[in-house]
Formats: structure tokens, sequence, C-alpha cells
């Protein structure tokens, strides 16, 4: 959980250098090695680790458009998301889909760029899981600005009525994009929400991997048991603009600081120390996760440009539907995750 | 006095947001029914400085931030403006529409002809459109085809900073739903360089454009270029390149898709015999078909040949290398301009 967490952050950290590179001084979105909008997560990864330790590669997970720290607590190929988000040819979906479109059907991820639009097909994985009798469940991560959605609303009411294996986590990191929660909802706690619907709510507070471990693990057990969705609430936070390149003129100073006095990481790192850890364990798995991070980055900047071409393929599925398995010509694959 | 006219004589140029907001202030002042709704519109200003410094006059009471939620958001606007007011909702990316779109399509854009014409819905939908920074399949589309497809609602396309003024002045003061789209790469963000045409002369006193008149942006003998938005300065520059070649093409800007100003498209037509259609929306089922149609139905015999330059049929991809060769540039309508030359 901790290398999980360490990765999403030096991943982070490293795709931001990059990201800037050809957009300084003049900040212009349409230049340098990194294409369109980016959305980071630094500050969320105990959500993503927290949850994602209980899960199995079958078992779906739908991200927003936030979503790196969560892709690598699922286990997504580091090196081809990484290569999508670089835009190359041997991207997860060949640099068609970029950093807020990321499908990996190898261990069931996948995420959309519009608000709590993730929700309906964990409800719709839930529901496949159930009709063919599996024990497999989907999480839905969404952020608190999504909570009033009304794809969210109903999605809990659908799985709660249907009684399907899905749990939703709310990753309240204090803002949607301007705007601070305490202007756009009257609930303190996001999981409140379950209240209207019948199903449990919880809430984690402080950034607390630990505690969010704990709680997620009884939402999948219950997922997966038979006994219905859950509606989890983590805190988490925000150490930098909702995208690269806003300023954020709108947030005080007073709460950027403490944001980033706010940091899961180091938190679960004294848990560890408190848990006899020895410092070179710890130092141990930092050092694997900077390494990964720096493969996963240099290989995906070797990687080829698409074809201009290629961007008439994939509009529909090819072979097309009745075509035997043995058509489907395999894409390569790279990297050893 | 003619419109190019008036830009030239004015001493100030302003960006495309600025020319917006300052039509959005003047109606403001002027009636106190007219309130601005959406996400991140007010401390923010507009993710696309649609909404930049209006807070400040204004206040939280008319510059509306909202929770995430388009159809409560956008449905109160159509039963605000029902109610007598004129509410202006922002839909942050038009690629969001369908979180929305019941109330859009259903509500606001069918209450007045459902009532038999006792409800009217002075109301504007704005929304940010077009791609061209690499923003992938959600967030990059323009969608002006599916607006204009749907009966009920007025839609304008601005491409100038002069355009973009009137035809907020106008659209506010419709009593009628007007879908108002604005280019994210013509508004003049420090983020998201604009080209150099839509920064033009905007007169400080407002003014409005009529809707249902396309402008003549380039006078041309040899083809007749329509086209709106973004696409208009990518004529333009088209039209620049072939004029080298001793072709001369007439570019016009369509400025509303409803109502639609076909006769000038027919007159020029008539002159030039050639007709190119561009678009930045699919190529299927859209405005480049409608245009060529209508031309067909009422000037068949002016039509020497016809082309369009649009997005196939593909969801806007995220590399940059596919995002260039999906979206049209000025060297593709070049290159269909001669084409619809070459049966000479």
């Amino acid at each position: 959980m901790y290398e999980n967490m360490v990765t999403a952050r030096h991943y982070e950290e490293r795709l931001q250098e990059e990201y800037l590179e050809g957009k300084q001084p003049a900040f212009d979105i349409s230049a340098g090695p990194i294409p369109g909008e980016l959305h980071l997560a630094a500050g969320h990864e105990a959500s993503g680790a927290g949850v994602c330790q209980h899960l199995r590669d079958d078992d779906t997970v739908t991200a927003p458009h936030r979503p790196h720290h969560i892709a690598i607590a699922k286990g997504v190929d580091l090196e081809r998301m990484t290569a999508e988000i670089f835009g190359r040819e041997t991207g997860l979906s060949g640099g068609k889909g970029g950093h807020m479109h990321l499908f990996d059907p190898d261990v069931n991820f996948a995420c959309s760029g519009i608000i709590a639009e993730g929700c309906p097909p964990a409800v719709g994985a839930g529901l496949a899981a159930k009709k063919r009798h599996s024990d497999a469940v989907a999480v839905a991560f969404l952020g608190e600005g999504a909570i009033d959605q009304g794809a969210f609303l109903e999605s809990l009411n659908l799985a709660s009525v249907q009684n399907l294996p899905v749990v939703f986590v709310i990753e309240d990191n204090d803002w949607a994009i301007s705007m601070p929660k305490e202007r756009v909802t009257d609930v303190e706690n996001g999981a409140q929400r379950a209240d209207g619907f019948d199903l449990p709510g919880a809430r984690v507070d402080a950034d607390d991997a630990i505690a969010i471990y704990d709680a997620a693990g009884e939402a999948v057990r219950r997922a997966r048991d038979g006994n219905g969705p859950t509606l989890l609430e983590v805190q988490v936070h925000r150490r930098m603009g909702h995208f690269m390149g806003d300023a954020e003129g709108y947030r005080p100073d007073a709460d950027k600081n403490a944001a980033a006095k706010r940091d899961s990481i180091e938190r679960l790192a004294a848990d560890l120390r408190a848990h006899d850890v020895d410092d070179e364990t710890i130092e141990e798995l930092r050092s694997r996760a900077h390494e990964r991070v720096e493969a996963a980055i240099e290989w995906a900047k070797e990687q080829p440009e698409p074809d201009p071409a290629d961007a008439y393929e994939d509009v529909f599925s090819d072979p097309p539907s009745g075509a035997t398995e043995g058509d489907r010509s395999v894409a390569e694959t790279g990297g050893d995750d | 006095m003619a419109q190019q006219e008036r830009e030239r004589q004015t001493d100030r140029s302003l960006t495309m947001s600025r020319a917006i907001v300052e039509a959005i202030a003047h109606e403001m002042r002027e009636d106190d029914d007219v309130f601005y709704m959406g996400e991140d519109v007010a401390d923010y200003g507009g993710i696309f400085d649609s909404t930049a410094g209006l807070l400040e006059e204004f206040g939280h009471d008319r510059i509306m931030d909202v929770p995430i939620s388009e159809t409560a958001y956008i449905g109160a606007a159509v039963g605000a403006a029902q109610a007598g007011m004129r509410p202006i909702a922002e839909l942050m990316f038009v690629d969001f529409f369908g979180v929305g779109m019941d109330q859009i399509y259903n509500q606001m854009a069918k209450n007045t002809y459902m009532s038999g014409g006792n409800v009217s819905v002075p109301m504007v939908l704005t929304a940010a459109v077009g791609g061209t920074y690499n923003d992938a399949a959600q967030h990059s589309q323009t969608l002006y085809g599916t607006f204009a497809h749907l009966p009920g609602m007025k839609v304008v396309v601005p491409s100038t900073a002069y355009d973009a003024k009137g035809l907020m002045h106008s659209a506010i003061r419709d009593d009628d739903p007007v879908v108002y789209l604005f280019h994210k790469r013509l508004m003049g963000i420090g983020w998201l360089p604009a080209p150099d045409g839509p920064k033009t002369g905007v007169p400080e006193e407002p003014y409005t454009i009529p809707f249902g008149e396309a402008d003549v942006k380039r006078e041309g003998a040899d083809a007749t270029v329509v086209t709106l938005g973004l696409h208009v300065h990518r004529a333009l520059e088209a039209a620049e390149s072939l004029a080298d070649d001793g072709i001369d093409a007439e570019v016009i800007d369509l400025r509303t898709l409803v109502p639609l100003d076909i006769d000038t498209v027919r007159e020029s037509v008539a002159k030039t015999g050639r007709l190119v259609v561009v678009d930045e929306d699919y190529r299927s089922y859209g405005v480049t078909g409608e245009i060529i149609a209508r031309v067909a139905e009422d000037g068949l015999a002016d039509l020497e040949a016809v082309e369009r330059v649009a997005v196939p049929d593909v969801p806007i991809p995220y590399a940059r290398a596919m995002e260039t060769e999906v979206i049209p540039d000025a060297a593709d309508i070049a290159a269909a301009v001669r084409n619809v030359r070459s049966n000479e």
C-alpha cells in the first residue's frame, strides 16, 4: 500500500515536470510532450491505495478525470498508461484516449472525463457479476463535487434496489475546481447521501490510509458476500490546482498551506515506523517505486507517435461481432507490468 | 455603416471573451432580470474567461456558481425564464450536454411550441466548443449540428469579437432560447492562444447583430467557402494562399445556424458556381450536408461543383498527430477549393 502511494506521488511529480516542458515561460496548453489537460492527483494517494488493496483483477474500477493514483493501485499497466498519457502508439488506447480516458481491460479499469459518469457503468459491472453468479465487485470513484450529480444519485438508488455488489468511493479533496464544498452542498459528510437510499454510508477523515483500508475492506467484503452496495467518503487533499495551469486565484493561501501539511504518505510512513518497520525497508520501497516510475516514463518516451491514419480505426469493434477470437490481431504491448 | 467600417473605426480592439463579457455586463446593468449561472463562473471567472470580471460588479446573487448538476441548473434556467426572467446558463463544455440534455431539448426548446405559444423561454445557453488543443473525445467536440437539428433553439456561433458582442446583445434580448456556442480557440485565453483574426475592433456602445444574417468575411469570384466559428479564420487563411495562385475565394461566415441565412449563400454560389462547406463538427448528418442540400433545393442549376470539409465520422482523438489529421486545417480547405475548380 505504501509502495503504491509512493509510486503514485512520484509518478505525478514526474508527469508534472514532463508536462511543463515546452510550456514555459508562457503556458500554452497545446505545447510540450504531453497533450491536452492534465489533472494530477497528488494528495489523493491514500484513497486509491487503501481501496484497491482489497480488489482482484476481475473486480471493476471506474475512475474520474483524476485517475492516475487509482489506476496504479488497481494494477493498470504502468508503461502503457504512461505511453497513453504521452499520446503514443503503444499506449493503452493507442493514443486515442489520453489521461482522462484510460482503459485497461486486463484489470477491468476504465475512466471518464465527465463528472459522476463512471457511476452507472460500475453499477452495470456489479449487475453483470450478480447475473453471472460471480463474487466480483465494482468500485466507482468520484469527487465530492460529483455528489450532486444525477448520475451518482440514480446509481446509488439502482445499486440499492437491485442489491448490487458496488462500492461508491467519494474522494473529498474539498474543492470542485473553484468551488469549496460548503458552497455546493448542505451536507457536511458526503456519505450521508446513503441515508436516502437505504444503504450504509461511512466517512474516513484525515487522509488516513489505514483507516481507509479498513473501511474499504468492510465495504468490499459486504459487496462480495452479496450484501449490497456501500457508500464510502474518504478525506484526501488537493496539493495542486484543478488542472495543470490552474493558478488557483480563487483559493485562499491558508487552505493551500493546510493541504500541503496534510500528507497521507508521511502519515503512513509514521504508522509503519510505529509498527516497527525500519527506515531501511521504507527507503527500499520508496526507491523501488521511483525506479519503476522512471522506467515507465523512459519507456513511454521512446515509443512511436501514432500514424495519423490510426485516427480512423476503432470507431466500431474490429473484428465485427461474430468473428472468431482467432481473427483478432493481437496488439503489441510493452513493458513488464 | 458597413460592419467592417465600424470595426476599423474603433480605436480599441478586444478579445472575443472581453467582447462577450462587455455585452453581458451591459444587459445586466440595464435589466435586473438578467443573471448568469454555471460551474466556476463566479470566483474563477469561467474556465474560458466567459464571465471574467463580472463577479466584482454584480456579486454572487447574479453571477451564480452552481453545483455540478446540469440537469438541475439548466432546467432551473428554463423555469426562471418561463417566470419572466432572462437567465444565461453556461454549460462548461458542450460535450457535457448529455448530462442535462433532456432539460435542453425537451423543455427549453419545446415549451413554447407545446404551450401553443403561451409560454416563452427567454434564456441563453452558452457552451464552449472545439478542439485543437489535444483534449480528446469528451472535451473537444463542436456539435453545431446537434443543437441546430432539434427544433426550438436558435443557434449562434460567433467568429470575431465584433460579432460576438453584437450577437450576445441580441441573444439576451431575444424572447426565445438561444444556444450561444463560443470556440475556445477564439476566446483569447492566456493558456490557449488564439489566431490573430478574432481580436477585432469593438465599439463601446451596445449594438445588436440580427440573427439570420450571414457575413461575407471575404469577397471572391471563383468559389464560395461557407463556414463558421474557428474555421472562418482557417478559411480566410486558405483564401490568402489561394489568392497567391490566382484563385479568388469568397468566405461566408454563417454566424447563426438557426435561423440560417441561406440567401447569402445562394447568391454567392450563383456568382461563383462552386461551393465548399467547412465545419469542425462531424461530417455526416451535419451542417455541411444541410447547406449543400438547401443550395441544391433552389439553386441546383448554379452548382457546378461541391465539396465538404469536416471532421470524418470519428470521435476526436487525443494524440496530436491524429487530432491534426481529423480537424480540417487551412490546407484541407485550400485543397477542396482547388478540387471544385478542377473541372474548368
